[in-house]
């Protein structure tokens, strides 16, 4: 168990965690746009900047994203010094400039005193804040349908040469974990669409209901041990079948 | 032949030494990008082929050699005579035959041909007379323009891997990391850290697997040294690597080289296979049992790929992006495993610094920085190239002594050191010697080595804004200072140069600056405001200027800047209406011209080609003053 100091105040940490965990255990909050329990952390967004210093370190002290610092013994760590706090608020502000009418960038900017961007607003706004979950979500799925393109101020998420991208299983992982809901897509009993690719829906052989695209369920085809046959109900009615076996079983076994 | 032990090696020497005396003329074509680009090939060809149909080989010795960028890009296409080290300037085809009938059958010099020092107003005959030679001390570019860099024979000749001989059969590899420690050498890719604690970290770092690596994407605008490194002496590149390889322990490497130094690649390529095939590279390396061997990765150009960790990822084939780090690649590198990264020139310091060893490499520089440093030297100098010298010297030394001072001897203005992430510095500090800590003290930064040198002419508004305007597409977007912050800072620079500028611009400048210097992720972005808060440190009032006056000092900004001529001073010779591209001037031979305000763009042209001095700029908002019956300069 690691000890740190955290704004003044002693936490332990588990071994292996990174800061924002301990920081946030020792309820502080932070605010953080890239990162994601599912996911490797990835350090783009900055806005978990906390300065960190040792006793012996002299009052020299390094600013560093929490998300990715191992969460050290012995570590002094400061969320609200005055240039940590200065640093976000450049970065917020950055932020409220490219996405101006974004409601997540607009509460986060003014949790911080930013009511409006003191930069040029994006004469195209968007919602996109470029925190590349989507892309690391769909990675970490192994089906890499869509990728960061361009460089700089041009980059953007897209499928690759903005045509329908051939990988893309229609799983909706990247949609679902965007925290500005900016990706679109449509679902129904018989279509799903996103990302410009239409895909048809399997249906549950028992209820009947579209419950994963034709797409998904030809990738996790005998993945990780999945029969084909796996795919032929719905989780529901998987989990209603199983309530039942549980149910006869225990009733034999009561008898 | 292989060449599995010392007595081999020596006598491989021996041999290519012995060739090389054969010779007895060597004409030396420098096959550089920049004189290939003026036409060297055909001159090499041109030789080659008079030579052949003379019969001069058999006959007097007389042989032709194409070699690497001799450095003094400027005079290009550079012809050396050696033995005699008469150097031949601005060479074309049609001239081959005059040299060989003239210079190599009589001994007569061909004048036209000679390079004139400007200051005397004489020719010079041998290269190492001239100013711009003769001031410097080659190390990394030792052998440049002086080998083959196809023929590794030539380059054994002229002592390469002598160094590598040293390491391998005398030295461990904790003697030669020792040895590369007393020498001093620091990175000469810009961070400046010492090369040998690199080292001893890589080797001290648990793992069966490690990796050197070659950093050759040299992105810097104006900056060249690596690829006439790799271009003019890859031999030396190569040598460097396996001698690193074996200090810390390596058995595989990597050369990333950006795709637009094709020449690059194809020597390098061709340098491995040659050491290859003589036992320098590859298995068992000269009968040791040392294994090592290198690959070469081409890079797609991007800026940011000569960053460390983006560099790594661009290897594994991933996206080149940086990847936040905090464990040093010396414990988890390419492929998570301990590596050594080193610069193109810090690589070709190397096998000098094991042949002459540490305390040789020590004597040459300052306290801090030792030995010798490449720069390209640019800009409005007129002796542009590539030069090596002692650290600490001056940058007055660089710039007049070597550089031949400034283009049309115009006032001096600056000097743009380390590219988009060094600063540039004003006349005050000429007289500081160039080193590692000097110039960072001076926010600036020693970078790749580019120096880019302005004169009057030069707006320091423009400049910070070119260098933002490089940055804000070389940025590779990923963290959200760099990627925003470059994006808006050229708002507001796009604003300053247009006469748009706000009072309270510099303070947002600044507070966006210092938001990135902190908050970005990888020295891309943290270095990014540099050029932005140097010019400010030296050039405020240029700022000033821009906001609060609506002009350009240096009249350079075509949006505040407005031409006129001063009739008394013009001669009418009609220099400026020729220059014009906008058809703005009028005025007939032998009488005062006039510039139309409407037509013209401000583009200066005019400013440049007038041989009386009898045309000024003036702030454009002038203009408007006079037009409501202000006071103005306007005519």
């Amino acid at each position: 168990m690691n000890t740190l100091i955290v704004n003044g105040r002693h936490v332990k940490a588990r071994e292996g965690a990174m800061l924002l965990e301990v920081i946030r255990q020792a309820g502080v909050s932070l605010p953080t746009l890239c990162d994601h329990a599912a996911l490797e952390p990835w350090g783009g967004c900055r806005l978990c900047l906390v300065d960190v210093t040792r006793n012996e370190w002299d009052g020299w002290a390094k600013m560093v994203v929490s998300c990715m610092f191992p969460a050290e013994d012995g570590l002094i760590v400061r969320t609200d010094s005055p240039r940590v706090v200065e640093t976000r608020k450049v970065v917020l502000d950055l932020l409220l400039a490219r996405c101006p009418d974004t409601p997540l960038v607009q509460k986060l900017a003014r949790d911080h005193g930013i009511e409006q961007t003191s930069y040029q607003p994006n004469p195209e706004p968007t919602d996109c804040v470029l925190c590349g979950l989507c892309t690391r979500v769909c990675d970490h799925i192994g089906v890499s349908a869509i990728a960061t393109v361009n460089r700089g101020a041009g980059r953007e998420v897209a499928p690759p040469f903005h045509e329908a991208p051939p990988d893309c299983i229609g799983c909706l992982a990247c949609a679902e974990i965007c925290p500005t809901s900016c990706i679109p897509f449509t679902t129904s009993d018989s279509k799903r669409t996103i990302w410009g690719k239409a895909f048809e829906m399997v249906r549950c052989t028992q209820c009947g209901r579209a419950f994963i695209t034709k797409e998904q369920a030809a990738f996790y085809d005998g993945r990780n041990g999945v029969p084909a046959s796996y795919f032929d109900t719905c989780d529901e009615c998987k989990r209603r079948a199983q309530a039942q076996q549980f149910s006869r079983l225990s009733a034999g076994a009561g008898r | 032949m292989r060449i599995d032990s010392k007595a081999q090696f020596d006598s491989a020497v021996r041999n290519a030494k012995k060739a090389a005396a054969g010779r007895k003329l060597d004409i030396l074509v420098c096959c550089g990008t920049g004189c290939l680009a003026n036409g060297s090939a055909k001159v090499a060809e041109a030789f080659a082929k008079e030579v052949e149909a003379r019969g001069l080989a058999a006959s007097v010795g007389l042989f032709t050699k194409k070699t690497g960028c001799h450095g003094f890009c400027e005079r290009g296409p550079l012809v050396v005579l050696k033995p005699s080290g008469v150097l031949y300037t601005k060479v074309k085809p049609e001239h081959v035959p005059e040299i060989l009938d003239k210079t190599v059958a009589k001994g007569e010099i061909i004048t036209k041909l000679l390079y004139k020092n400007p200051a005397t107003k004489k020719p010079v005959e041998q290269y190492t007379e001239i100013p711009f030679y003769k001031n410097q001390t080659r190390v990394a570019m030792r052998n440049i323009g002086q080998v083959d860099p196809t023929d590794l024979e030539d380059s054994l000749a002229h002592g390469a891997y002598a160094g590598l001989a040293r390491a391998l059969f005398h030295k461990t590899p904790e003697e030669v990391i020792a040895e590369v420690e007393v020498s001093g050498l620091r990175g000469r890719g810009g961070a400046g850290f010492l090369t040998a604690r690199k080292w001893r970290a890589a080797r001290k770092a648990s793992g069966e697997r490690k990796f050197v690596l070659c950093n050759g994407d040299e992105g810097d605008p104006g900056a060249f040294k690596d690829r006439s490194i790799m271009e003019g002496d890859p031999h030396a590149v190569l040598e460097g690597l396996i001698i690193g390889a074996y200090a810390v322990g390596a058995h595989e490497g990597f050369i990333y080289v950006r795709d637009e130094y094709p020449l690059a690649v194809v020597h390098l390529a061709l340098a491995m296979e040659q050491a290859r095939q003589r036992g320098l590279l590859g298995k068992n390396i000269l009968g040791t049992g040392f294994d090592f061997d290198v690959k070469i990765s081409r890079g797609g150009g991007a800026f940011v790929c000569g960053e460390s960790s983006a560099l790594m990822r661009s290897i594994e084939g991933k996206t080149g992006e940086p990847r936040q780090k905090y464990t040093h690649a010396t414990d988890r590198g390419l492929f998570e495993c301990p590596t050594v990264l080193n610069n193109v020139e810090t690589w070709a310091d190397v096998g000098a610094v094991l042949e002459h060893g540490g305390p040789w490499f020590a004597a040459m520089g300052t306290e801090k920085s030792k030995g010798t440093k490449a720069f390209s030297l640019v800009g409005k100098v007129k002796n542009t190239g590539l030069i090596e010298l002692p650290m600490g010297t001056t940058l007055r030394h660089i710039i007049y002594d070597i550089g031949g001072g400034i283009l049309d001897d115009r006032p001096f203005k600056a000097v743009q050191t380390g590219g988009p992430s060094g600063g540039c510095l004003p006349e005050s500090h000429l007289d500081s010697p160039v080193d590692y800590e000097k110039l960072t003290e001076a926010g600036s930064m020693m970078g790749s080595g580019g120096m880019i040198v302005m004169d009057d002419r030069t707006c320091m508004v423009d400049v910070a804004r070119y260098f933002l305007s490089f940055l804000v597409e070389e940025s590779c977007g990923k963290c959200t200072p760099c990627r925003e912050g470059l994006k808006q800072l050229l708002v507001i620079y796009d604003g300053l140069v247009a006469g748009r500028g706000k009072p309270g611009d510099v303070e947002r400048i600044e507070r966006l600056a210092a938001g990135m210097q902190l908050g970005s992720l990888c020295e891309l972005g943290k270095s990014a405001p540099n050029p932005v808060l140097s010019t400010l440190r030296y050039f405020r009032e240029e700022y000033q200027a821009h906001i609060e006056q609506r002009a350009c000092p240096a009249g350079i900004c075509r949006d505040l800047t407005a031409y006129e001529i001063i009739p008394e001073d013009c001669n009418g010779c009609h220099a400026c209406f020729r220059a014009c591209p906008a058809d703005a001037i009028t005025g007939e031979s032998k009488k005062v011209h006039t510039i139309h305000q409407g037509k013209c763009i401000s583009c200066g042209a005019c400013y440049t080609a007038c041989p009386t001095d009898a045309i000024r700029f003036f702030p454009k908002v002038a203009l408007a003053a006079a037009a409501s019956g202000g006071q103005g300069g306007a005519s």
